[in-house]
């Protein structure tokens, strides 16, 4: 018998990767391609999605001649992509009508004020489980369609398209403008604020309020299923999953069950917690979201803390300040000194994200002194990824009334070994790292493959896993607590920097 | 003496005309103060940015002198870099051996643990990474001695024995890392611990040059057969690993 494959496409934030799983869950081969960031104006980010689908369409017969197989013996595509970024294009010709707005766009933030108004930013957190941000999908949407001549007269006779960056791949892979399949999955809808957590339909109260026609919806399916057949690119493969990245880390972590919780370190962090059946509503600055639905089970919920710059600090402190080569190197300078010399840096780039919430917010350095050097500045670059951790956990286990036990950890910057062992010191919990890092594109390729019977059940997943590091807490209580005191006054000082027009900072 | 190499001589006048102190020069300047064909500059230009021996100015495209001939001799690969391209491989090695794999550099005449990934058995076990390890003792540390002459006859100086197995004679080391420069990897059989053994390979960079080395290490009757030779299935599984970290770092082979 030949052997198969399942293909993860990972469509990430700064590059897309197509990944090649065998049987055994093993990689086998990774295709590479990063796309080009667009920053426009201060705080807007863009895509170019016809660059990112010539990317997946590049890379995916790439990484399948590294792998030595053929088309045919790709069981199935699955799909995990960055979430939240907009795209709308034209339904005859394909061509976007605008870049893609990414998630880390603020360019909503008055829209978000003006729905927000007296109702306040919780105006639709019981229908959708979100609050208002600039984070969301709807909101991006409602922007572009105010913002483009004719736009929104064009969605309402259905003329243009809306869709995260999974609709966009599988409406091309399954032929696009002839007959390509409009659809998303519940994980991703989740992250639009137009879909009812409870009914995972979308929702007329908010459509209404947000102001998007329906006309221009993906349709709404599980993250598990075969929603066709590619007919470009790997022609004939069934497409069986999307998902996410986050939650498609949640499901490659195979935390399946409810009280499992994963932080996947990328450019961005991402805490999630699998509640279950149940639908937890955060009074902490948590996301309620949809973890994952397989095929037509229940849908599977989790809490959710993003954490909006961790990796991409460390960008910035190579790109921006120049002091180190290659991300790693943030380690090696890290280093150099003993401690962090009493300084702070709170990444409030575009605001911060969970449990805070405060879009005004922008970053600081603080507790410079004539003694600090850039050793210390690295270690503050990283602790700040460790204390911003800290604050979700503890937003988390107030929420779910649990008490985190343990930390699966995976994504880039776990090759980090002084970051873990600073998560595990600030959060006094056991922190771990599982064999297969790669566990979006993993996750994925999860779905997919239960999707087509490539694998039979989660049992067999969770038997793939594997335990590949560990770190254990050991930092003094007293000297945490200090620090932490620390953190936390740091990131008041972040509050009200930027001045919204027609609003006093707080 | 062999005809000098043109392009290597060509090299060296770029970098001696950008060390000239004029600050950074594009393309054409130098292909101008050099009396050679533009295209013959980029490309000389190209593979010095690319091994890091110049760097290019994001904004005008300039040239200078890269931070990499600032630390010839010192180890210049950064092992925290080392562990980050690596880890993949690393992984997949544990994966498919069922063995705990380790990363090892030379740091000051011992073998620096650069990364550690667990036996894949969900025992417990404790993290390795930034352990100091003597390096005629173990595969890890072999694999780089073999390819360092000034610390292989270090280590001869100072070798000391943790079993009766430990190969601390110079004349046991020297042909002991002889044979592992001619088969390409490296092994210890109860070395440094009774019961224990390992299998290790170099990773090479671009140029070829052997920059660490990855190998498993687990129980003596799970990595040999009964004549304590390691099993060659494995032998070949952490060959190959150590291929593609060196393919991830731009080695040819």
């Amino acid at each position: 018998m030949t052997e198969r494959f399942v293909l993860a496409i990972d469509q990430g934030t700064t590059s897309t990767r197509c990944i090649v799983f065998d049987h055994r869950a093993r990689l086998v081969s990774v295709a590479q391609r990063e796309h080009q960031q667009h920053y426009p104006s201060p705080g807007w980010v863009e895509h170019d999605a016809v660059e990112i689908w010539r990317n997946v369409q590049r890379l995916a017969p790439q990484a399948l001649a590294q792998a030595g197989a053929s088309v045919s013996q790709v069981a199935a595509i699955g799909i995990a992509n960055q979430r939240e970024t907009t795209v709308i294009w034209d339904r005859t010709t394909g061509v976007p009508v605008g870049r893609a707005v990414v998630w880390q766009d603020t360019r909503t933030d008055a829209l978000v004020e003006e729905l927000a108004g007296d109702a306040g930013r919780d105006r639709f957190h019981d229908l959708c489980g979100l609050p208002l941000t600039t984070y969301f999908a709807g909101p991006r949407i409602r922007w572009l369609l105010d913002a483009t001549p004719g736009l929104r007269e064009r969605a309402e006779r259905g003329e243009v398209l809306f869709g995260t960056m999974e609709t966009w791949l599988v409406w091309n892979l399954t032929g696009g403008p002839d007959g390509g399949a409009h659809i998303t999955d519940v994980t991703n809808a989740s992250r639009t604020m137009l879909m009812d957590i409870q009914t995972l339909e979308w929702s007329d109260e908010l459509l209404g309020g947000i102001g998007v026609p329906r006309a221009m919806l993906p349709e709404i399916r599980s993250s598990a299923e075969v929603y066709g057949k590619a007919t470009v690119v790997l022609p004939g493969v069934s497409i069986g999953a999307a998902l996410g990245d986050q939650q498609a880390a949640l499901f490659g972590q195979t935390c399946f069950s409810p009280g499992e919780a994963k932080c996947t370190y990328g450019t961005g962090s991402f805490l999630l917690l699998n509640t279950g059946a149940e639908i937890v509503r955060s009074s902490h600055g948590l996301l309620t979201t949809v973890g994952y639905k397989i095929g037509d089970d229940d849908a599977v919920y989790a809490l959710e803390g993003a954490i909006a710059i961790t990796g991409s600090l460390v960008q910035w402190f190579r790109d921006n300040l120049g002091l180190i080569n290659s991300a790693a190197e943030i380690e090696t300078l890290a280093l150099t000194v003993e401690d962090n010399g009493g300084c702070f840096i709170v990444p409030a780039f575009s605001g911060l994200f969970a449990p805070h919430w405060r879009s005004e917010a922008r970053g600081v350095i603080v507790g410079l002194t004539s003694y600090i050097t850039k050793g210390h500045l690295a270690r503050a670059v990283l602790e700040a990824t460790g204390w911003q951790t800290r604050e979700v956990v503890d937003a988390m286990n107030a929420d779910s009334g649990l008490a985190l036990t343990t930390l699966r950890v995976d994504g880039g910057m776990t090759a980090d070994n002084l970051l873990m062992q600073f998560v595990a010191d600030v959060l006094d919990v056991p922190v771990v790292r599982p064999m297969a890092l790669e566990t979006v594109s993993l996750g994925a390729a999860y779905a997919a493959g239960l999707a087509v019977g490539f694998w039979p059940d989660l049992e067999g997943l969770r038997r793939n896993w594997h335990r590949a590091g560990q770190w254990l807490p050991n930092m003094d209580a007293a000297h945490r607590a200090a620090e932490y005191d620390s953190w936390q006054r740091a990131v008041e000082r972040t509050f009200g920097w930027k001045k919204i027009p027609g609003k006093e900072p707080q | 003496m062999a005809k000098p190499i043109q392009s290597i001589e060509r090299a060296a006048a770029v970098l001696r005309l950008l060390a000239g102190g004029q600050g950074r020069l594009g393309v054409v300047e130098v292909a101008g103060s050099l009396g050679l064909a533009k295209g013959t500059v980029h490309g000389i230009l190209r593979t010095l940015h690319h091994v890091g021996f110049v760097e290019q100015d994001g904004g005008t495209g300039k040239y200078q002198l890269g931070g990499a001939l600032l630390h010839l001799g010192t180890s210049y690969l950064d092992v925290n870099e080392l562990r980050s391209r690596a880890i993949n491989w690393a992984d997949a090695l544990a994966s498919r051996s069922g063995e705990a794999v380790r990363i090892g550099s030379l740091l000051g005449g011992r073998v620096l643990v650069v990364h550690h990934v667990f036996r894949p058995d969900d025992s417990l076990q404790t993290g390795e990474i930034g352990l100091l390890l003597p390096p005629h003792a173990c595969a890890i540390g072999k694999v780089l001695l073999a390819y360092d002459t000034g610390a292989a006859a270090a280590a001869k100086e100072t070798a000391e024995a943790y079993t009766r197995r430990t190969l601390v004679a110079p004349a046991d080391l020297t042909r002991a890392l002889t044979e592992i420069r001619e088969r390409g990897w490296a092994s210890e059989a109860e070395e440094m611990s009774i019961g224990v053994a390992g299998i290790a390979a170099p990773i090479r960079d671009h140029g070829g040059l052997v920059v660490g080395s990855i190998g498993i290490t687990g129980s003596m009757d799970r990595l040999c057969d009964r004549g304590r030779v390691p099993k060659p299935v494995l032998v070949s599984q952490v060959q190959d690993a150590a291929r593609a970290v060196s393919r991830e770092l731009g080695a040819q082979r």
